[in-house]
């Protein structure tokens, strides 16, 4: 016999179901009940940077929309900075709550773009912005990232777009310039399956 | 400054696989493809922090957060417990979002068609920060089960779904807590996604006589558990944090 080691366990996940929204947004299941929902706000009045607007679809296996979907962003801020990790603009708070329209799918979010921020082993990580996504049929909530298709040089040396080994699957992590802005459309399953983290 | 650690391995094993056929809509919304593990870095282990300024006192109390002419209907209940990390630490000051259907089985969302009425005086959702030592505590009604079409006669046992952040991103985490003795838990195909028994077991909120208010309302003790981070004895930490 050994000693006991004394860990917990993590509680397991379980589905965000398809009325996530009332716990997470309810303007968007349809009431108004807090004086301040959050989630709306990424970057506050005094973000410097670049403005720009992400937007994009979630799609299933069989190519429909996931119109149930919620996506949490969390990113740096112009200088690379984490908000916890350094100073950050007031009111800078790197996160936010994207939910599509119920008749289409389609997202769209407004913040600044992210500066580099260094990774492991002294690696700098490309500018990118992490997603979270969770849905009705979505049993652990999918980590994947965002990168832009402006930062090509950048994005040629990222530590985590390396990792990937099919070199053409690293396109699913990187939006497009379209306009004035972004688009990354992400593939649950498919062709075209977005990489998911397990970070 | 918060100097945040690496986190300890999530245990793929005991959270749900991505396919789960028994749930039907996960056949389509899971990826195929292995994830991509990565070794944490800053982006993984900060996360938002959520403050006073950010809630109201009253948001943490179902019973009252929406009430227009009365109390909603339904059996009076207290959910309480605390939010631990794999270390068995507390987790102060993280946000604890919680979602439910009313006491008849129905969500306030709309795209819920279910027959039972809305209770004009029940919104369904509430939110609080742990406390010092990783305490929180909601006043609600207990949810009605409800159907759902997955097989034909499938009912959801009575839960209340539960969002929760911690320290970083990467400890992100969205379950359901179930109630204890409700034979319905066993047969719910979204529960036994859940692999292991156990596992369920830790989703099961205990009755909890010592902490009901006598009169009022009886309580359910329901602890949840985020991943741990790793000790910095050995400097592992990401560069550049
Ligand atoms: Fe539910």
């Amino acid at each position: 016999m050994v000693q006991k080691l004394d860990y917990l366990k993590e509680s397991p996940s379980q589905t965000a179901g398809p009325y996530v929204h009332i716990g997470l947004a309810p303007r968007a299941a349809g009431f108004d009940i807090y004086a301040r929902e959050l989630g709306h706000d990424i970057t506050g009045p005094n973000a410097k940077g670049e403005r720009i607007t992400v937007s994009g679809i979630v799609t299933d296996g069989t190519g429909a929309p996931v119109k149930d979907v919620l996506i949490e962003v969390w990113q740096a801020n112009a200088a690379g900075v984490y908000p916890g990790a350094g100073e950050v603009e007031p009111g800078f708070r790197g996160w936010g709550r994207v939910v599509p329209d119920f008749e289409t799918g389609e997202w769209t979010f407004d913040t600044v773009k992210p500066g580099p921020v260094m990774g492991r082993d002294g690696r700098m990580m490309a500018p990118h912005i992490n997603l979270w996504l969770v849905a009705r049929g979505i049993n652990t909530g999918l980590n994947t990232r965002l990168y832009f298709g402006d930062e090509e040089a950048a994005n040629a040396t990222d530590p985590v777009l390396d990792l990937i080994e099919p070199a053409h699957r690293r396109q699913t992590l990187i939006a497009s310039v379209d306009g004035s802005g972004y688009r990354l459309d992400i593939c649950l399953q498919g062709d075209n399956e977005t990489v998911f983290l397990d970070v | 400054m918060t100097r945040n650690t690496d986190l300890f391995q999530r245990d793929r094993e005991w959270h749900p696989p991505a396919l789960t056929r028994d749930y039907k809509t996960s056949v389509t919304r899971s990826p195929r493809y292995a994830l991509l593990s990565l070794q944490s870095s800053a982006s993984e282990i900060t996360g938002p922090t959520f403050g006073h300024s950010d809630i109201d006192p009253l948001d943490n109390d179902l019973l009252a957060n929406y009430a227009k002419t009365g109390a909603p209907i339904g059996e009076r209940i207290i959910v309480h417990g605390r939010v631990l990390d794999e270390n068995g630490r507390p987790v102060p000051n993280t946000l604890v979002e919680i979602w439910q259907a009313n006491a008849g089985g129905r969500y306030r969302h709309k795209n819920d068609s279910y027959l039972a009425p809305i209770d004009p005086n029940f919104g369904g959702c509430g939110r609080t920060l742990t406390d010092d030592n990783g305490f929180y505590v909601f006043r609600t009604v207990k949810p009605g089960a409800y159907p759902w079409r997955n097989w034909v006669n499938n009912w959801r046992p009575a839960h209340i779904h539960v969002s929760v952040f911690g320290t970083g991103f990467a400890q992100r985490l969205i379950t359901q807590m179930y109630f204890e003795g409700d034979p319905l838990i066993a047969k719910c195909p979204i529960v036994n996604t859940i692999p292991d028994p156990r596992a369920i077991d830790q989703l099961v909120a205990a009755l909890d006589l010592n902490a009901t208010v006598p009169l009022d309302s009886i309580a359910y003790k329901f602890d949840i558990v985020l991943r741990g981070q790793r000790s910095t004895f050995f400097e592992n930490r990401p560069e550049g944090n």
